[in-house]
């Protein structure tokens, strides 16, 4: 199969990049767009050009590394797919593949296809967690009745792997389907109630603060996500932040 | 409290509760319109009625102006405040595959509703105003029917009309049951009946209203 990529180059976060053209040749359909961004990268470097520099780790599909923007979709045309996962079988042959970063002002270009998304580090730090004394005398998490509905719920939340799809995706660069899945994990177990106030609202408050935008329900996230958040989680969050903010 | 008037997601109750707000206006806007096609003597009377109620012209009216304005100016805040998010755009972006166009176009949609707004406050509002509180004319029950046809002589503004009520069906198509997902009511998903109510809601009633100018228009050129 023969390719013309066109690729976003960035040479720093101050420099100004450009889309550039790599034809390649010899791509296998059974190989993953990240083995076939690694072929264009041998050619580079036997060439002696500088090779594009991309986010990538488990190639299984659960780390949210592998971050690009394929023809415009985030991950690719293949839904529910990261792009270590989506194969070069679903590119026909002579196809020309655009490949850009994540675009938003809170993920900072680091280089090339390479964003900085600490911004959801910062979220998930400002209140996704349960604090639990661990002296030795914690009570076991299974030793709490859960309604299995509400598990199931709570573990789809939590299958979010925080790739960023959902704000690359997102018209206007949110990141509420994040955010909420984060909060809907903890929102929907027991464990989660003590510091439910405080998790909502310093969320919220970190999620504006990192300056992503504001949701208008389009929903291009939930269609997006590799894996499949709902937007369910989003209409929680806003009954979660109200009930945070006037009743408690 | 402060948190909650400068979060995001307080921004998306106003738009969801100013939009509702409106959602309920414009019902009611159509129920008075509708009975110039079936019944114009209680057109008549009902105009009357909503033009010199006090609690009407003194109330009601200057909470639908606040919501009117208030539901705009927010639109255009959150799409300054969105536009800003994302700095530096992709070469290409393929909204088409994830969204609708309506969805991601409500800022067209809704400055070309806004700007028909311009054009009905001008031939109904400025003029009943200026009828009440600058010429200081005497009440007359009968006049409205034969005012309200009288707007709907010219083919281009009645065009107009049109254009800016599919427009408007487009804006609520998507913002009618996206209210709900804001306030956080429920998820309304594709099948819902709740998102089916809301569908047929953004189709029927500016269809409505377009059925309203068609009918005196063509009624005033046979």
């Amino acid at each position: 199969m023969k390719l013309n990529l066109k690729i976003w180059r960035q040479e720093g976060p101050e420099a100004k990049g450009k889309m550039v053209d790599y034809p390649l040749d010899g791509v296998d359909g059974d190989m993953s767009f990240l083995e076939m961004m690694d072929i264009l990268n041998e050619k580079l470097i036997n060439e002696g050009e500088t090779p594009v520099e991309f986010d990538h780790d488990c190639r299984e599909g659960i780390c949210g590394s592998c971050n690009m923007m394929i023809n415009g979709e985030p991950h690719g045309p293949q839904k529910l797919t990261t792009t270590c996962q989506l194969h070069m079988r679903k590119f026909k042959d002579g196809d020309t593949i655009t490949v850009e970063p994540w675009r938003a002002k809170a993920f900072p270009v680091i280089k090339d296809l390479i964003v900085d998304r600490s911004a959801f580090d910062r979220i998930q730090q400002a209140g996704g967690y349960i604090s639990v004394n661990t002296s030795g005398n914690t009570q076991d998490a299974n030793s709490i009745p859960i309604e299995k509905s509400k598990a199931d719920e709570a573990f789809w939340s939590a299958t979010c792997i925080g790739c960023g799809a959902c704000v690359a995706a997102c018209k206007n660069a949110s990141a509420m389907l994040f955010t909420s899945a984060k909060i809907s994990q903890f929102a929907l177990l027991p464990q989660g109630e003590v510091e439910a106030t405080d998790r909502v609202r310093n969320m919220v408050r970190q999620m504006d603060e990192e300056g992503f935008g504001n949701c208008t329900n389009t929903g291009a996230c939930m269609v997006e996500c590799p894996k499949g958040i709902k937007l369910d989680n989003i209409a929680r969050m806003n009954r979660e932040y109200l009930k945070a903010e006037t009743v408690a | 409290m402060s948190a909650l008037v400068k979060s995001s997601l307080a921004r998306k109750w106003v738009m969801a509760l100013s939009g509702l707000f409106l959602v309920v206006f414009l019902t009611q806007h159509f129920v008075i319109n509708i009975t110039s096609v079936i019944a114009p003597d209680t057109f008549n009377e009902w105009s009357h009625f909503m033009g010199y109620n006090g609690l009407v012209q003194f109330v009601a009216q200057p909470i639908l102006i606040a919501g009117v304005i208030i539901h705009f100016v927010m639109g255009f805040v959150l799409d300054y405040q969105n536009r800003k998010a994302r700095p530096v755009k992709y070469a290409k972006f393929s909204g088409n595959a994830n969204s609708t166009w309506v969805s991601r176009n409500m800022i067209i949609s809704g400055a070309v509703v806004l700007a028909f707004l311009g054009l009905h406050m001008y031939d109904f509002w400025v003029h009943e105003m200026a009828y009440k509180y600058v010429e200081n004319k005497p009440e007359d029950p009968t006049r409205y029917l034969p005012e309200l046809k009288e707007k709907f002589v010219d083919g281009w503004r009645v065009a107009i009309y049109v254009v800016s009520f599919v427009l408007l069906s487009l804006h609520l198509w998507h913002g009618f049951n996206s209210s709900f997902q804001s306030i956080g009511v429920k998820s309304v998903k594709k099948g819902d009946s709740l998102r089916k109510v809301t569908y047929a809601w953004a189709v029927l009633i500016p269809a409505g209203f377009v059925f309203i100018a068609l009918f005196h228009y063509f009624n005033h050129i046979s």
